[in-house]
């Protein structure tokens, strides 16, 4: 196999199992909007990086926290949350379209960062990649089972002496984590798509919540597998490609009838 | 109600606690305290405030005047007013109960008796969001009653659940209390079956407009207007029906579901 493609199936795979958890997550807090409004601001990041002459993926995590700790403590007075994380989602979208516009190493790399660029990751992208993801499931390691419990209710957490505010800024930190990670797999338009269709497609087949989050790792890691090797033998976009194995997986376990 | 030694005693007490949301005054000078081994009833009308004075009690609301007391190292079991486990989680009944409760009480033994003790050890792999109303409170206690509780907090517990099923829950309360001897705080609106399991009321319409035993706030002016003349006096009949409703029927019932 090429290099390349190794290096290509590295990243997919890393970004994959970090993504699986925090997907389940996701699903489970109802939060897929917000992991969208996330990810829409990273394109941001990266531009931003790129005028203060920092690594883009820096500028990534950074502008992600400050985005998921201003959505985490914002709420409207009329509006729904929905609507909100749509405001913010597209005026983030349009800002990072407006800002990279402006910056030569984004402008021309655009698509790339809009829709990942899986097959030019290097060697220093998959140390990156699999760094983060261990970093991500270490810290859900310790942070998974008051987690848990605030995912299930709050208050009864809180009475139980759960931190819960303490709880939610970390996930939205590991969060902002992924999305940074992912950029280059799927792009910011994408990223979304790589923590909640697994989860969702995991749904199906899973009795226990450590059930669905292994299971959303195996068809996260499938996706990516199904994704390259249509992207290789089709010449498909590899971003797109994986996306399109996720939803093909999630639509053979609709048929499922969950446990 | 007799306290040997209150201050070793007691686990809880609101002092003139008052609470303010949204501009929206709720809690207007709330006080009540409860102790080792006491069950005590908040009762009132809807909007009265119940629910955000038992909040201020557990630390979840913060009130805007007044104080709240909890005994230092308080082990709390609580009973939410509604859990809804939403589907998409999977979650077995067993594995939700070790859910925030520490690791060394929530072995797979204790699990069991927890459930036994509630009376559902039947349903122990049964996904949370199929189970029944009745047996969502019982799961609650359960996990609640893992922790080695001093002071349980329920929340309307019979919520959902059909007058039978109301009474068995009122009953496992009552046993619980008995066997452990913890503090229990419990609100509803339902006065006629909790009033009997009840060593104290307190009557709330935002602030306490009347406390005591059972049969004397039954007859208090406020609560009779509150309330109304017949439910106030079908109240004060029932703890003097109390014992032997509970023998006889008891027994039928139980030849009845056996």
């Amino acid at each position: 196999m090429d290099d390349f493609i190794v290096r290509a199936l590295l990243a997919g795979v890393g970004v994959a199992l970090a993504a699986a958890p925090l997907g389940a997550f996701i699903v489970w807090r109802k939060m897929a909007y917000f992991g969208g409004a996330i990810s829409h601001t990273a394109l941001l990041g990266v531009a931003l990086g790129f005028l203060l002459g920092i690594n883009p993926i820096i500028g990534v995590v950074l502008v992600s926290v400050v985005a998921g700790l201003m959505l985490l403590g914002y709420r409207g007075r009329y509006l729904g949350n929905d609507t909100l994380l749509g405001v913010i989602a597209h005026g983030a979208l349009a800002l990072g379209l407006i800002v990279a516009s402006t910056v030569d190493g984004v402008r021309v790399d655009l698509m790339a960062f809009l829709f990942g660029d899986i097959l030019s990751v290097s060697a220093g992208d998959v140390y990156f990649i699999w760094a983060g993801c261990v970093l991500v499931i270490v810290a859900l390691g310790f942070l998974y089972k008051p987690l848990l419990a605030v995912t299930v209710h709050s208050e009864l957490a809180a009475v139980e002496g759960t931190n819960v505010r303490l709880v939610e800024t970390a996930f939205v930190l590991l969060l902002a984590v992924v999305v940074a990670l992912s950029i280059k797999v799927v792009g910011v338009l994408l990223i979304a798509s790589m923590l909640i269709i697994p989860a969702a497609s995991a749904r199906a087949f899973s009795s226990t919540p450590e059930r669905m989050i292994i299971l959303a790792a195996v068809m996260g890691v499938v996706s990516v597998g199904l994704g390259m090797g249509a992207s290789l033998e089709f010449d498909w976009p590899a971003g797109p490609a994986i996306v399109a194995g996720a939803t093909a997986l999630y639509i053979i376990s609709a048929f499922k009838k969950a446990a | 109600m007799s306290r040997p030694n209150p201050d070793k005693n007691l686990l809880v007490s609101a002092d003139n606690v008052s609470v303010e949301l949204n501009g929206n005054e709720i809690l207007l000078g709330a006080s009540l305290s409860v102790a080792k081994g006491e069950v005590v009833t908040i009762v009132g009308p809807n909007g009265a405030g119940k629910t955000t004075l038992v909040r201020a009690i557990l630390g979840l609301v913060i009130p805007t005047g007044g104080h709240i007391y909890r005994r230092p190292g308080l082990n709390i079991g609580y009973m939410p007013q509604k859990l809804h486990i939403d589907p998409t989680m999977p979650m077995t009944v067993n594995r939700f109960l070790a859910l925030g409760v520490p690791a060394k009480l929530a072995g797979q033994g204790r699990r069991k008796n927890a459930l036994d003790e509630v009376g559902i050890e039947h349903i122990s792999n049964s996904q949370m969001h199929n189970i029944s109303g009745g047996e969502t409170q019982r799961v609650m206690l359960a996990r609640a009653l893992l922790r080695d509780p001093d002071f349980l907090v329920l929340d309307e517990p019979v919520q959902g659940v059909d007058i039978t099923g109301q009474a068995d829950l009122y009953r496992l309360i009552r046993n619980i209390r008995k066997n452990r001897g913890v503090g229990v705080l419990m609100v509803s609106h339902d006065l006629h079956v909790v009033m009997a399991e009840t060593d104290r009321v307190i009557c709330l319409n935002r602030h306490v407009c009347c406390e005591g035993h059972p049969e004397t706030v039954s007859k208090h002016p406020e609560f009779v207007q509150m309330f109304g003349d017949q439910v106030a006096n079908s109240i004060a009949l029932y703890p003097h029906n109390h014992d032997h409703h509970h023998d006889v029927h008891g027994d039928i019932k139980g030849g009845e579901n056996g």
